[in-house]
């Protein structure tokens, strides 16, 4: 079971809301849609359910074109960020009513429920009603449900927004399990970039109603395509500074490192927090910064810094509580800066990332 | 700004409470110092909310007092508190200005207009809004909105205490950064009470000097992000706070060794032995992977690869552990062991952390 | 968020189309076909063009029943509104009294019309009514049937009985849906009550508003069955609203020209004033 979009594209009222895109989800694979609010995520959701017409473009389904087939009689299944369960039946009749719909047996439903139940960890409560359950155990019965039909197309839409910040962790280090065990592609947005690493499989990075880049997660978190790409897929946002380069030296101020065969010009560089370090390392450059606040998160601690006009964000390891307001050297491996052209583009990849 | 006190404090939403879980809020005594940064933070129905809602004045509770400085607020209602409120959800006056909105608890306390006007637009510049003070509230942003209700609390400059009841939530990811530097630095500078509830331990962590833990009604742990992440007193603390959060690992402690499913780890000091359920507690980021035998066995479920560090999931015996690995540190051929850092290993007894042999404290 | 776009889904609209062609439409084309012709019986017709328009609009009777029919919508507004206002913000907000008052609200509006015109013409009866009877014992000079302001009086109480929750009933639904963080942030900005009705409950109650309004006013212009069981339009016209004068005029007198130019007329007004208040209100919602 595959899903094809072929040149698909949104506009509502004249406002594009999908520029054309093509994407192909392969059978059994996890695909995550990362991009702030309102950059196209559920559009194109809903574009894959079916829910929506694309104002251009097909969509196939395992090599069938689909693209005016009604959602009843696609084999897809959906889950949003509201637990959105039938309140006045028991979970049991929750997860059932799907294929009361779709006229299964008495003992067929029995048996699928059961499994379904299990596979969430929902069996104990079968008998209880939606409301009389936390958050967490609302969204699996909202989750089983969705899973019961056994929906060759999972869509799940920011799924977690709406729970608590240890259950989200909790259920989402259970949906890649969920995942294998149901054999469907699994569609999952999100805002948040380490949500999009800790799920895995692919990653489409959205902006602007643009699929800016698609492909394995690790590869577009570490060999970004252009500089919104790179900027969507950082948390905290990656930082930027622009740069000279010159006979192949690139700098920043009196830091300067191998540019590779860059032709000379104006480039903007990008590097991530996290590798941005207090202490020397070797090749690591030099960099000044006046140090602005200080976050500690027990393990790690933030540094927001400016340098020049640039606004910067440290991730160090360790309890750093310096003054505020002071002169800061901090020092950053060349190997971590990527260059992008003045357009976005990417220029350079970073030298770790080929290696990684 | 002023000393906020806790006396012996207990509340429950039934009206003749006899036994212990009859109670939303267990008895509990704190000290808010003047001018600090707190944090309250647990899960959902953990008792924060109700905490707050007596600070705030929304509710009476049901034994114990209320001390802002030397003045019992117990009954007082919330007009009289002097306090300020950020929501979940941003609370504006929609068919007003900004100006109007942030003017608005000043008039209705019948200052005069150019004091108003002064401390509206001192308070304009804090928030960083100076540029939208003739703007209609209605249609803003979720985050300029979240601004304006911060900034009505901070223009009274009086203000004894600002709570705040998890701001962030409807705000995207993004600009959860700005606003949380934002509020950081508005405490720096002006040196309000902050209490900040909150289900989030990243907002917690980062924003508080203080962090209480609390869980099930009760206080478990309060303390400094780092006490919390260092030597957490519960195993809910180490639990509730990092991501992921401490591995707790059944063990048998004899003197300075532990013995876990059929491994051994040597630890730090000695302890006395303890009747009841012994656990050892160590957080992902202490626990190295390594391939031989030296350490606990370890099986290797899964890798997710965050970034800035990988998780491997997998099993200690039968208990999920998780262990974290720096970005560009290899994972050795065959890891099949994990070894504890013994400084940063501690014992559980029936969920609360033990101290080591009272002799070897004192050396 | 967008709804998919299904043209299928008109045909389901069809049969209420052809119900309303047979209700509305066909009797509409009728009434604008007497309107513009005259009749001396016998099935013939001859073409009238606006003359019956000029008649009406120059009449005199009905400029006053069109005048009384202003004044009385005006005074309706100006009680049911307020006071349903009022009502809502003084009934609970949860709880079994609640529900009590909801349903105590609820129960004048299930009543049919000419059965309230029944029991206020009863009740206000000077002989046996039970409000006419104690108030001529009290010694208050009160008789619906001979004076004009006391049948102005009934008939207005009698309205505001009838209709009032209706209003009340809508606001209250208004008012449910403001979160508490509201009362409670202007609690912590020290708003007087005033300040938190203007700046919070009437800002939330804007759109209910503008339905009530609208509804009632609709409502109260074309009153009739009320009016009619309990004074008849009198004494002598003092009651006779547009509506009434209109059926005197079709059914009575069967002057069906000029009624069906009224009728027509009649319509355009309500339309006309409806969509001026439609139009004020909204502006106001972005302005206020």
């Amino acid at each position: 079971m595959s899903l094809e979009l072929k040149d698909i594209s949104k506009s509502v009222g004249g406002r594009m809301q999908i520029y054309p895109t093509d994407l192909t989800l392969q059978p059994g694979t996890m695909n995550v849609l990362l991009g702030p609010t309102l950059a196209g995520k559920t559009t194109l959701m809903r574009l894959m359910a079916g829910l929506d017409k694309p104002s251009t473009g097909r969509v196939i389904w395992n090599g069938q074109d689909v693209t005016d087939q009604r959602v009843q009689d696609r084999k897809v299944a959906m889950v949003y960020q509201q637990f959105i369960n039938y309140p006045s039946m028991s979970v049991y009749d929750n997860v059932a009513s799907p294929l009361r719909l779709m006229g299964v047996s008495r003992d067929e439903i029995d048996r699928r429920v059961k499994a379904t139940a299990e596979m969430m960890r929902l069996t104990p409560m079968l008998g209880r009603k939606p409301l009389e359950l936390s958050g967490g155990q609302q969204q699996r019965c909202a989750l089983a449900r969705a899973l019961v039909k056994g929906a060759g197309l999972v869509l799940l839409d920011e799924p977690l927004a709406n729970l608590d910040y240890k259950l989200r962790e909790e259920l989402r280090a259970e949906i890649p399990r969920i995942f294998e065990e149901s054999g469907a592609i699994f569609v999952y947005a999100t805002t948040e970039p380490e949500e999009a690493l800790l799920l895995g499989g692919n990653t489409a990075t959205l902006w602007e109603g643009r699929v800016t880049q698609f492909g394995p997660t690790p590869s577009v978190y570490r060999a970004p395509r252009d500089a919104t790409t790179a900027r969507v897929f950082s948390d905290p946002p990656m930082n930027f500074t622009t740069v000279t380069v010159s006979n192949g030296r690139a700098g920043i101020r009196d830091a300067v490192w191998s540019a590779g065969d860059l032709p000379n010009g104006s480039y903007l560089a990008g590097f991530r927090p996290s590798h941005l370090s207090l202490h020397q390392t070797p090749n690591a450059l030099p960099l000044s910064a006046v140090l602005d606040t200080t976050e500690i998160t027990g393990a790690q601690t933030f540094l927001h810094l400016h340098h020049e006009g640039d606004r910067w964000v440290g991730l160090v390891n360790g309890v750093h509580d310096r003054d505020h307001g002071q002169q800061l050297t901090v020092w950053l491996d060349p190997a971590h800066i990527y260059l992008f052209r003045p357009d976005g583009a990417l220029a350079r990849s970073a030298p770790y990332a080929a290696a990684a | 700004m002023t000393k906020i006190t806790l006396e012996n404090l207990a509340h429950s939403y039934l009206p003749n409470p006899t036994k212990d879980s009859d109670y939303a809020l267990k008895p509990m005594t704190m000290t808010w110092q003047d001018g600090g940064a707190y944090a309250l933070l647990g899960s959902s129905g953990c008792g924060k909310s109700t905490l707050l809602n007596i600070i705030s004045g929304l509710l009476v509770p049901s034994q114990g007092r209320i001390l802002f400085g030397d003045r019992d607020v117990t009954s007082l209602p919330t007009a009289d508190r002097n306090i300020a409120q950020v929501f979940q959800f941003p609370v504006v006056y929609d068919t007003m200005s900004v100006r109007d909105n942030l003017a608005f608890p000043l008039r209705n306390r019948g200052m005069t207009e150019t004091e108003v006007a002064q401390r509206v637009a001192q308070v304009a510049e804090m928030i960083g809004m100076a540029d939208t003070l003739d703007r209609r509230a209605r249609g803003l942003t979720a985050d300029a909105k979240q601004k304006i209700s911060l900034g009505r609390g901070m223009v009274r400059q009086d203000v004894n205490a600002i709570l705040f009841d998890e701001p962030l939530t409807v705000i995207d990811p993004h600009m959860k950064w700005e606003l949380r530097t934002q509020l950081k630095d508005l405490h720096r500078q002006f040196g309000h009470t902050m209490i900040y509830v909150t289900h989030d331990q990243t907002e917690a962590l980062t924003f508080a000097d203080q962090v209480v833990v609390m869980y099930d009604g009760r206080v478990v742990q309060a303390g400094t992000p780092q006490a919390l992440f260092d030597a957490p007193e519960h195993t809910f603390v180490g639990y509730f706070i990092g991501s992921p959060g401490m591995n707790v690992i059944d063990a048998r402690i004899e003197g300075a060794t532990a013995h876990v499913a059929g491994g051994q780890v040597r630890l730090a000091h000695g302890y006395d032995a303890h009747p009841g359920k012994v656990q050892l507690g160590i957080r992902p980021e202490f626990l190295r992977i390594a391939a031989g035998d030296e350490g606990l066995p370890f099986t290797i479920r899964r890798i997710e690869d965050v970034g800035h560090h990988r998780i491997l999931r997998g099993r200690v015996g039968d208990t999920e552990v998780n262990v974290i690995v720096p970005e560009g540190q290899p994972i050795p051929e065959g890891a099949n062991r994990v070894i504890p850092d013994p400084a940063h290993t501690h014992v559980y007894v029936d969920d609360w952390r033990v101290a080591p042999r009272a002799s070897e404290r004192a050396a | 968020m967008d709804k998919p776009v299904n043209n299928r889904a008109w045909f389901l609209v069809l049969p209420v189309l052809l119900l309303v062609a047979f209700s509305a439409v066909l009797p509409l084309m009728t009434v604008v076909n007497y309107a513009v012709q005259d009749t001396f019986g016998n099935n013939q017709f001859f073409w009238a063009g606006l003359e019956w328009f000029q008649d009406v609009i120059d009449s005199d009777r009905i400029r006053a029943a069109l005048g009384r029919q202003i004044l009385f919508s005006a005074i309706i507004l100006a009680i049911e509104i307020p006071l349903g206002i009022f009502i809502a913000l003084n009934m609970p907000k949860k709880g079994a009294w609640a529900s009590f008052c909801l349903v105590l609200m609820a129960l004048p509006l299930l009543i049919p019309w000419n059965v309230v015109g029944t029991i206020w013409q009863v009740f206000g009866r000077v002989d046996i009514g039970l409000l006419g009877h104690t108030l001529a014992k009290l010694g208050i000079d009160y008789n619906y049937v001979n004076d004009a302001l006391d049948a102005w009086v009934t008939i207005i109480v009698m309205d505001v009985w009838h209709w009032t929750s209706l209003v009340a009933l809508l606001c209250y639904a208004g008012l449910q849906s403001i979160p508490d963080a509201y009362y409670q942030a202007a609690k912590i900005d020290q708003a007087s009550r005033w300040k938190v009705f203007r700046y919070i409950e009437l800002p939330k109650m804007q759109g209910v508003l503008l339905i009530a309004v609208l509804l009632r006013f609709m409502d109260s212009f074309m009153i009739y069955t009320e009016p009619f069981v309990v004074t008849g339009g009198g004494p002598g016209n003092a009651t006779t609203f547009l509506s009434i004068d209109l059926v005197k005029m079709a059914v009575g007198q069967f002057d069906l020209g000029p009624a069906a130019a009224f009728s027509l007329i009649y319509f355009l007004v309500i339309l006309l004033i409806s969509f001026v208040f439609y139009t004020v209100m909204t502006k106001e919602q972005e302005t206020l």
